[in-house]
């Protein structure tokens, strides 16, 4: 709707151009500021760290590749890695199917926001929230789930204490705080295809289960595609759940990639080597994120 | 890309409701989830309800066991030293008021400052025009791919050798004058605001401020109140920077206080009442903002995520 009424007000902005700058400038300002004191700055101070000898007392002195080559063969390092892509890919597995799961049933079965609210229930409160209530709930001596397994007639389980179950408990937790989190994502994604669609399907005779993989699932990839960047690089960089139960242990199988760049930086203040770390953790998501978004093809739909 | 308006066109009209083998069965799926999101949460109150020293004389009670306000009372300093180690309490007095209020000071501070500064800029980015706004609008955003981790390690020593660490502001700057998504999403609606209302008072002689403080923001209230909620809940649950920076009595917020109660249980049982009176107390502010904006919350979940 183009009336000579906003022509001439735009004619009139236009003619304003050049002096907007300065109002441009003043109102970035303090954004400005932020984004290169706290984003831009300390993350090229973090890439010149890494190729330094610095202890968190001392200053920084060059030692070139140094940090990295040690990483190479850093046992701990290598350990940090696969216990952390374990945990990714449990987490984000469960998580994902979950979640469209959830989504779908969202869409089908009833629009209560209610039931929504519910299920986002456990993304409002605190990892560490979290983790103290699931540590509670899966307590060794007195914690009801392992009451149920006895009561069962099973063995009880050292959940957070055992070797083989420490990660896929710190897995269940963090999917179980970010499912419903989650499922609104797709959920959100599933309102982008258009009714038409199912009811096309649904004249043709498609049954739902068809529908389901025929169509939303192939025209959901975009969107999952993003979800997958997002929830993938969140997950790489777990951390406060690891803080608060099990500290690394037993023995190193809930070390993760972050855990130990803390312990590195701020435990033994190994500033240099920490960062070197950081600066590999960096590396990795951005490789996966690209990796991802190709394999999924994000950038395009197939609703053309 | 979805956004609110999306969110109307909603699911396919089912136009025949029959309750199929296929229907009941995805309902009892949903309910098992449902339990499973909301029980932990029962729990949580009827172990905090208890008391400490008989839950393990009846640990699968679905009620609390010997029921009791004490370690509400323990958690809210209420109750004398006796009273709490009678009731498996450590005695230990804890400064649970002092947490809450750093609590409420950080995340009240960044949320104030980063809305407000964020809304500046994205209205700069998103009304004005100037040379190099998209170019310089792309490189923040780049900053969303960089990992936290990343670049707190050299804010550390920045906080440290500005002598910040242990204070407030050390623990609020970071986050106070922007962060990408910020910007990002209340750009998103002001790109949306017709331009037509703000030219009509630029006309009236109204500068660039005047239109920003009596225009842009007065209509957008909606998105603004959203963005404060979501970066309120965000910070009021960080854990991992304000334990760097703010690990002392005076600035320790509520989830670095609780995350210690691991390292400080002696061999015995752990006063599991009390813990669980603690956290359902330290996740009230953000349950009760839910409980307000539920709505809003969940309808910007989808549209964040689909930026």
């Amino acid at each position: 709707m183009v009336s000579t009424r906003t022509l001439e007000h735009s004619l009139d902005t236009n003619r304003k151009r050049t002096s907007d700058l300065r109002t441009a400038l003043l109102f970035i300002a303090p954004a400005a500021i932020g984004f290169v004191v706290f984003y831009l700055v300390p993350a090229v101070r973090g890439v010149y760290f890494s190729f330094t000898r610095y202890n968190i007392l001392g200053t920084p002195t060059w030692i070139g590749t140094e940090n990295f080559e040690k990483i190479a063969v850093d046992p701990l390092f290598w350990n940090a890695m696969w216990v952390t892509v374990g945990y990714v890919l449990l987490n984000i597995g469960f998580q994902t199917v979950i979640a469209i799961v959830l989504a779908v049933m969202m869409q089908r079965l009833t629009k209560s926001i209610a039931l929504r609210g519910a299920l986002l229930l456990p993304w409002l409160i605190s990892n560490v929230i979290a983790a103290m209530l699931w540590f509670w709930l899966l307590d060794y001596q007195i914690g009801l789930f392992n009451q149920v397994i006895e009561w069962m007639g099973a063995s009880k389980i050292a959940f957070f204490a055992d070797e083989t179950w420490a990660i896929p408990t710190i897995a269940f937790v963090n999917v179980w705080r970010h499912m419903g989190y989650t499922a609104l994502l797709v959920f959100a994604g599933l309102q982008t295809i258009p009714k038409y669609i199912y009811e096309a399907a649904s004249i043709d005779g498609a049954s739902e289960w068809t529908s389901f993989w025929k169509m939303t699932l192939p025209l959901l990839r975009p969107v999952l595609a993003m979800i997958l960047v997002i929830t993938v690089t969140g997950s790489f960089q777990v951390f406060d759940t690891v803080a608060v139960t099990t500290r690394g242990g037993p023995v190193n199988v809930t070390r993760v990639m972050q855990y130990y760049i803390y312990q590195k930086a701020f435990g033994e203040g190994q500033f240099g080597y920490g960062s070197a770390l950081a600066v590999i953790l960096f590396i990795i998501l951005a490789v996966l994120a690209a990796i991802q978004l190709r394999m999924l093809r994000a950038g395009e739909s197939d609703l053309a | 890309m979805a956004n609110h308006a999306d969110t109307s066109t909603d699911a396919p009209v089912r136009k025949r409701k029959k309750m199929s083998a296929g229907r009941i069965l995805a309902w009892a799926v949903m309910i098992a989830f449902l339990i499973l999101s909301l029980f932990p949460f029962y729990w949580m109150l009827r172990t905090a309800l208890s008391t400490s020293r008989s839950l393990s004389s009846d640990p699968s009670s679905l009620l609390p066991v010997d029921f009791t306000f004490g370690a509400f009372e323990r958690v809210l300093g209420l109750a004398t030293q006796e009273e709490a180690i009678a009731e498996g309490g450590s005695g230990a007095s804890v400064n649970f008021w002092l947490y809450l209020r750093n609590s409420v000071i950080y995340a009240g501070a960044v949320t104030l400052g980063q809305v407000f500064f964020s809304a500046m800029a994205a209205y700069a980015f998103a009304r004005l025009r100037w040379p190099g706004r998209n170019l310089v609008f792309g490189i923040f955003l780049g900053a969303l791919l960089v990992p936290p981790i990343f670049t707190s390690l050299p804010n550390f020593l920045l906080i440290k050798n500005l002598g910040l660490l242990n204070t407030f502001p050390g623990m609020i700057l970071p986050t106070f004058l922007m962060t990408p998504f910020a910007i990002f999403f209340l750009r998103q609606f002001f790109l949306g605001i017709n331009r037509e209302i703000e030219e009509s008072a630029s006309l009236d002689g109204a500068g660039p401020w005047r239109t920003f403080f009596k225009i842009i923001l007065p209509m957008s209230t909606a998105p603004i109140t959203t963005l404060g909620i979501l970066t309120f809940i965000t910070t009021w649950n960080d854990y991992f920077w304000p334990l760097l920076v703010g690990n002392s009595e005076g600035t320790k917020v509520l989830t670095v206080a609780l995350g210690v109660f691991r390292s400080q249980t002696p061999a015995g049982s752990p006063d599991w009442a009390g813990l669980m009176a603690a956290t359902l107390v330290a996740a009230v502010p953000v349950l009760i903002l839910f409980f307000m904006f539920a709505r809003k919350i969940i309808d910007s979940i989808g549209y964040s995520g689909s930026k």
